[in-house]
């Protein structure tokens, strides 16, 4: 993403193109056409198209979208589907903290942005140096993500319903992957690393013990015991 | 309740977690713990969706196809491969290894 933002990673867009709307745009391109993984593994995991396309256009945030199905793929209850994928969520509520004290929006506007305040729209506004800058990233971001992203979703959902046999398009591996893709990024510095490990160990070991979605719920569980410890001055 | 209503409400909280963040005390979101919170429940909540998509069998652990996935998929952003790229490289690597016999 850092090489996008700084060069000019689409040549043949018109010059009139800022380097804000130029990033949005490519992290769009990008995001969006990872929408038809998230739409075939959707119906994958036992969604049909409709629900997998009411989680992009209405709950639109990837992570939590992901773990929605992840824990319904794997046998998981509606109500461990809705833990996991709130919890998930939590950082997004960081980061309309942040666009709002950086973009400084009107009152009237919040309803609307908080929809679109995801990680790559806050990435990208995050990464320009002047106020109009951000607000056109925030923008061209945010938009571009969601329309792209839910497109993409439909087509991934309708190419699933005819694939057959998941297992044999080795889509399950997909699942993996993506998980492993969304975490790689974060895995910076020895406390996250820890803590990855401490929750797949976790994981790990209760999948046999605990109904299926159970398990995610005690990794987050603990790792929120690991905030309190660190919190408090201790070193787990 | 049926999925659709679980998936309904995780939509409405997803929603107003996103709105908390406007409305709610910057002071309050934006101490160091809550931060530290938010990004330690993101790591430790993906790291598990990982381990359980790639072992996970119902309430049982299975291993088979894809923890090739998860190598290919390692190997990929080791590589610096593109989203799209890694998780098509975690199908493959799932759908050889079926078609090679193994479970």
């Amino acid at each position: 993403m850092s090489a996008e933002a700084d060069g000019r990673p689409w040549p043949w867009l018109p010059d009139g193109f800022t380097p804000a709307v130029r990033m949005g745009l490519s992290i769009a391109v990008a995001v969006g056409l990872y929408g038809i993984s998230f739409g075939a593994l959707a119906v994958t995991a036992g969604l049909d198209v409709w629900q997998a396309c009411a989680l992009s256009a209405l709950m639109f945030t990837g992570g939590s979208q992901f773990a929605f199905i992840g824990v319904i793929g794997g046998g998981g209850t509606g109500a461990a589907a809705w833990a996991a994928a709130t919890l998930l969520g939590v950082r997004n509520g960081i980061y309309g903290m942040q666009i709002k004290a950086l973009l400084r929006p009107p009152a009237r506007l919040i309803p609307v942005m908080a929809q679109f305040t995801i990680d790559e729209s806050t990435a990208t506004a995050t990464a320009q140096d002047d106020h109009d800058e951000r607000v056109r990233g925030f923008w061209t971001a945010g938009l571009g993500v969601y329309l792209l992203w839910n497109l993409f979703t439909l087509v991934g959902a309708l190419a699933g319903d005819a694939l057959g046999d998941p297992r044999q398009w080795g889509l399950d591996g997909a699942a993996v992957a993506a998980f492993l893709g969304l975490l790689w990024p974060r895995l910076r510095g020895r406390d996250p690393i820890a803590i990855a490990v401490v929750a797949a160990v976790v994981t790990a070991l209760t999948l046999p013990l605990v109904p299926p979605g159970i398990p995610v719920l005690i990794a987050a569980a603990v790792t929120a015991a690991w905030w309190a410890i660190r919190r408090s001055g201790g070193t787990p | 309740m049926t999925l659709w209503n679980w998936l309904l409400l995780a939509v409405a909280a997803a929603y107003l977690i996103k709105l908390a963040g406007y409305l709610l005390p910057r002071a309050w979101l934006e101490s160091p713990p809550i931060t530290d919170l938010a990004a330690a429940l993101t790591v430790g909540l993906l790291a598990s969706l990982t381990v359980m998509n790639t072992l996970g069998n119902g309430q049982s652990v299975g291993f088979d196809s894809r923890l090739l996935a998860l190598a290919a998929g390692a190997v990929a952003l080791k590589l610096k491969a593109p989203y799209l790229v890694v998780v098509i490289a975690g199908a493959a690597a799932a759908a050889l290894g079926r078609l090679a016999g193994l479970p």
